[in-house]
């Protein structure tokens, strides 16, 4: 047991709980019984409160250890999260303009809302909230993990049941406080938890190269490693096979981000287009942060850090790396809020993550098919309650299943979400596309995707199935036919399962326009895509 | 390829800056260790260099659409938008 670690990590968890429940109280409209304020404080967050969100909600714990991990495993791959961190905000400026102009004018509160306005049809709309909903549930139980890997590198790595327990506590807490301030409640914890991570990686990429012989000790130490594998994929550049899968990984990931429901909700809770915009040049900061943070993987391997071996599990968890090297290099009082600020760091996103599949499950599941007259106050406790459930649910996957299983998971929820891109991105700009051509895109871009991920085996050849989300182009079958045989070059499975999207949409809106199908019917106009804060006649905010 | 823009998409050319960041997926511009910058090959430090690019744009993109009429909602005055975008921080 590290005790002095121990005391900071829970003197400065205990100093979150705090603010989480007087978070309520804080900016509070006239009602909490309205999702517009518990599911979104309130539609009035401005740059900096903006900026805190999205950061802590995007840049979660378990980014922070597992892609340093993966540097420490596979080398340059593991990069693609810096290009994908980099061109996602020029990527997302002007369509999240759109959405959230839309979602202002007309009260939306979920990529699904905007979706049943757009198109007017309750099954698209079914299937892009559902599709949120699946993809979201793994991303909590993954900020578990990264909060579990904190904790036992403390020292509570217990066996069992028992070992589970402090993580069960910790949730207890989170799920207390969100079910009472809604997304005030990480908002506010966001300046906590950033705060530490900035200090924590300033700290560390700068005080430990100086003590480990610099960068080109630590560069050497990490191509000594990677040339005594035997594994072809790694190494301290990127090789003739994984540079296609590198750039369909970051573009793919890139477009994904903001179609996650949680992504969107910190979005939607900005007071105007303008908060939005300077965020699109600030929030990069992260992004450089994220990349020297990665650099940190190859300390860990100059550093000779091990994995710690999970008691619970009993195999070695490289997503331990990053807390065992603090804990190896850093004094005690230190290593402590480093666990902290990853501990800390884990809550945000689960947070605002159950916040997000509440809000869908709510607007789109309980009010569209359960109790279409709900009021407000309804609504909010029913999202309340929702929030509950995808908690404990997420509890239960980490207890009861092989971490492994929410890794994968999460492999398959970022495929997944990718596919609602035409009917969520696209729909912002045209209606071009047919509701059942839209359908259909999914259908087979789900169907294709998750087949292609099963059959993938891992690198090391251990697990048949869900291995890596890098499928082999010369494995690429259309029908049994095998355009590219025989090509060792890797690409991104969402990225493919994303282009049959596109053209069976394609094709089924064609056939579906010849024959006059009818399109359903939209509620939004042109000038709902553009209004912003201070204009005459937006709705009130919180009313019905 | 300058057809005047629909009316429901407000379109200005600076928009294509939004485009230049895509370069950081091209690898073989950046796939190589030298020349390295305190030690960190090629590859790492032009990548974290390369953020720069996504901040300028987008930066760039918001000053110039930023005196624009962004948003003409039926009824408010002008002056209610130049006001709120003026409260920079």
């Amino acid at each position: 047991m590290r005790w002095t670690e121990l005391v900071v990590f829970v003197l400065l968890f205990g100093a979150v709980t705090v603010l989480g429940f007087v978070a309520a109280k804080w900016k509070a409209g006239g009602t909490l019984d309205h999702l517009d304020e518990w599911g979104l404080g309130g539609r009035k967050f401005g740059s900096w409160v903006t900026w805190f969100l999205i950061g802590g909600d995007v840049y979660t714990a378990y980014t922070f250890v597992a892609v340093p991990a993966l540097m420490f495993s596979a080398g340059a791959a593991g990069y693609f999260a810096l290009p994908y961190t980099v061109i996602v905000y020029p990527l997302v400026f002007m369509p999240l303009l759109r959405i959230w102009s839309v979602s202002r004018a007309r009260g939306y509160v979920t990529p699904a809302d905007f979706v049943r306005g757009r198109y007017g049809s309750s099954v698209l709309a079914l299937l892009i909230a559902l599709t949120g909903i699946v993809a979201t549930m793994p991303y909590i139980a993954l900020q578990l993990v990264g909060l579990e890997a904190v904790l036992r590198t403390l020292g509570l790595n217990g066996s069992g049941i028992v070992g589970h327990l402090p993580l069960l506590i910790a949730f207890v807490i989170l799920a207390g406080y969100t079910y009472q301030s809604g997304l005030r409640a990480p908002a506010l914890i966001a300046f906590v938890k950033d705060i530490l991570v900035y200090l924590v990686i300033i700290v560390a990429v700068v005080y430990l190269p100086i003590k480990l012989g610099g960068w080109s000790t630590i560069f050497g130490a990490a191509d000594a490693k990677f040339r005594a594998t035997p594994a072809p994929g790694d190494g301290l550049l990127l090789n003739a096979n994984n540079q296609l899968q590198y750039a369909t990984l970051a573009l793919g990931s890139a477009l994904a981000l903001f179609l996650y429901p949680h992504s969107l909700t910190g979005v939607l809770a900005s007071r105007g287009r303008n908060v939005i915009k300077r965020n699109m040049s600030a929030l990069p900061a992260y992004s450089f942060m994220l990349g020297m943070l990665a650099l940190l993987g190859f300390v860990a391997i100059a550093a000779k850090t091990t994995p710690l071996v999970n008691q619970a599990t009993g195999n070695p968890d490289t997503n331990t790396i990053i807390p065992n090297l603090f804990a190896q290099q850093f004094p005690a009082w230190f290593a402590g809020i480093a666990f902290a600020a990853i501990g800390i760091g884990a809550l945000v996103p689960a947070a605002i993550m159950s916040i997000a599949a509440a809000n869908l499950w709510t607007r789109n599941v309980y009010k569209e098919y359960l109790r279409k007259r709900a009021t407000p106050a309804e609504e909010a406790r029913q999202a309340k309650l929702a929030s509950l459930v995808v908690k404990f649910g997420a509890v239960a996957f980490v207890l009861f299943i092989d971490p492994q299983f929410s890794i994968d998971l999460q492999l398959i929820g970022t495929v997944m979400i990718l596919q609602t891109l035409p009917a969520v991105a696209i729909a912002l700009y045209t209606r071009w596309f047919h509701i059942w051509g839209l359908v259909a895109g999914w259908v087979v871009g789900m169907g294709w995707g998750m087949v292609m991920l099963y059959n993938i085996p891992s690198p090391d050849g251990k697990r048949a199935h869900f291995g890596t989300s890098a499928l082999k182009l010369g494995e690429l079958s259309l029908f049994g036919w095998h355009p590219f045989a025989g090509s060792p070059a890797q690409i991104y499975v969402g990225f493919l399962a994303l282009v049959a999207n596109l053209l069976v949409a394609v094709v089924v809106t064609v056939i579906a326009r010849r024959l006059r199908v009818f399109n359903g019917l939209d509620e939004t106009t042109v000038a709902d895509y553009h209004v912003d804060e201070g204009a005459k006649e937006l709705r009130p905010v919180a009313a019905h | 390829m300058t057809r005047p823009a629909p009316p429901s998409i407000r379109w200005t050319n600076w928009n294509l800056l939004l485009l230049i960041p895509l370069f950081m997926l091209v690898t073989p511009i950046f796939n190589r260790s030298g020349p390295a910058l305190f030690g960190i090959p090629f590859f790492y430090w032009f990548q974290l260099a390369g953020v720069a690019s996504g901040v300028l744009a987008t930066s760039i993109v918001y000053v110039k659409t930023r005196t624009a009429p962004t948003a003409t909602p039926p009824g408010p005055e002008p002056d209610v938008d130049t006001l709120d975008e003026g409260a920079v921080r």
